[in-house]
């Protein structure tokens, strides 16, 4: 099983809970998953677009209102390099 | 085999930043976008905020346009070193605290040091010739080329026609007969362009996108560095002053009372760093109290909140106060009537 982070971006407004997963995402392996949770709706939209833009996969979005959890598979085209320390 | 130049785009979330990255993309160059966070941004934050703008589908402009484009866009939180911008702005505000031209400045700066922290070639802006009175006249277009350091790296594909060639235009990595010569404030240029590239359901262009352009965000503003007798801030600061309306009383506290639903649930994040009030006997909005008050200024505040609230014309309505300690208790108080609010407390 791929190792998993969590990441709290509730609470944030647009464009924050993208840029904390941004920010995240450039310290992680590719392969690694980023579990985020969210409460600003914006991100139904934002953050797909976000993973398709860099190619990371969106694995699955769970909606629970105002609750929006986004679990994404990293991919290497933005992720740390390879014999990156990883975060701790 | 010719190399493929590389070209980073600022990216507002508007037509004209779009249209310039299009441009550039369609002379073969690889681009990526720049967003820029300062915390001043309209869009976001307060689309974000308030339930009734809900409608249409909410999202970041600038990562739509990056999406509609098919480039990576990147974002970056300028929250502190904005603050420098914004306090000691080397040519001044504009009608308010909008700092427009040294803004411009300092985001094609931070431009110019992605473009050679990551080895592109070249950065592009969508700015045009009048098209805005502070900061895109055409005096001030070398000044920004020249203050941000990025020189005659900069292109302005929109109206690069108008001014002198650059280094990817002397160099051949692109072609300046397919650059324009927009220029003014007409948007006619840019809308015909959009619909030459089938661009639908762009951000409304031109002006309102920050809220230091705003008179009434600018006198909040104001008010918040005269009475902390500093002009430092904090990201929370700038939040609170797009919420709700902002009342001062008295010279040594503020209410902020959320104007709807999708405001209170906001202020609701910041209960624990300010005292705070909420109608019980009546629906009604929640109210932050900034500053330190006594037992009189809490019913005065509480009043004042009681009239925003479905009580207003009851005689007397139920407000529960919480303090920083969460520690709460309840006022009865009669709502104050229009009459007793004077205009000058409105912030």
């Amino acid at each position: 099983m791929s190792p998993r982070q969590t990441l709290d971006a509730r609470h944030l407004l647009c464009p924050l809970p993208l840029i904390r997963v941004q920010d995240r995402v450039q310290t992680m392996l590719a392969g690694t998953l980023l579990e985020v949770s969210c409460t600003d709706p914006g991100t139904l939209h934002d953050i797909p677009t976000w993973c398709r833009l860099y190619g990371h996969r969106l694995l699955h979005t769970y909606r629970n209102d105002p609750l929006l959890v986004f679990t994404i598979e990293v991919s290497g085209a933005h992720a740390a390099p390879t014999d990156a320390p990883a975060p701790g | 085999m010719t190399k493929r130049r590389k070209a980073v785009a600022l990216i507002s979330g508007g037509l004209d930043s779009m249209l310039a990255a299009r441009v550039i993309l369609d002379q073969g160059c690889h681009v990526e976008g720049l967003n820029f966070f300062t915390g001043f941004c309209v869009e976001g934050h307060t689309h974000a905020i308030r339930q009734r703008e809900h409608k249409p589908i909410k999202r970041n402009n600038a990562l739509w346009v990056a999406g509609e484009l098919g480039i990576k866009l990147n974002f970056v939180d300028v929250v502190e070193e904005y603050k420098h911008v914004l306090i000691h702005p080397k040519h001044g505000y504009g009608a308010n605290l909008n700092p427009c031209l040294d803004c411009k400045s300092f985001m094609v700066r931070k431009g110019y040091e992605w473009m050679r922290a990551n080895e592109f070639d070249f950065l592009i802006t969508g700015e045009v010739i009048g098209q805005r009175p502070m900061s895109q006249r055409r005096g001030t277009m070398p000044v920004i080329a020249r203050e941000s350091g990025a020189g005659d790296r900069l292109v302005r594909p929109l109206c690069a026609k108008h001014l002198a060639p650059t280094l990817p235009e002397r160099e051949g990595w692109i072609d300046r007969d397919k650059l324009y010569a927009f220029n003014g404030r007409s948007r006619k240029p840019q809308i015909a362009l959009a619909a030459k590239y089938d661009f639908k359901d762009y951000a409304q262009p031109a002006g309102g996108c920050c809220f230091l352009t705003d008179k009434q965000y600018s006198a909040k503003l104001r008010d918040l560095w005269r009475t902390r007798h500093s002009r430092d801030y904090a990201l929370d600061d700038i939040m609170l002053l797009k919420v709700g309306r902002h009342l001062r009383p008295r010279p040594h506290f503020k209410l902020i009372i959320a104007r709807e639903q999708g405001e209170s649930n906001f202020l609701e994040g910041y209960r624990y760093q300010f005292t705070h009030l909420r109608t019980i006997s009546h629906p009604g909005p929640l109210a932050l109290v900034d500053g330190e008050v006594d037992t009189d200024d809490l019913r005065l505040a509480a009043r004042l909140l009681a009239r925003f609230s479905k009580g207003r014309l009851a005689n007397t309505v139920h407000v529960q106060i919480a303090g920083h300690n969460q520690a709460s208790w309840t006022m009865e108080v009669a709502p104050l009537t229009p009459s007793a609010i004077p205009g000058h407390w409105y912030l």
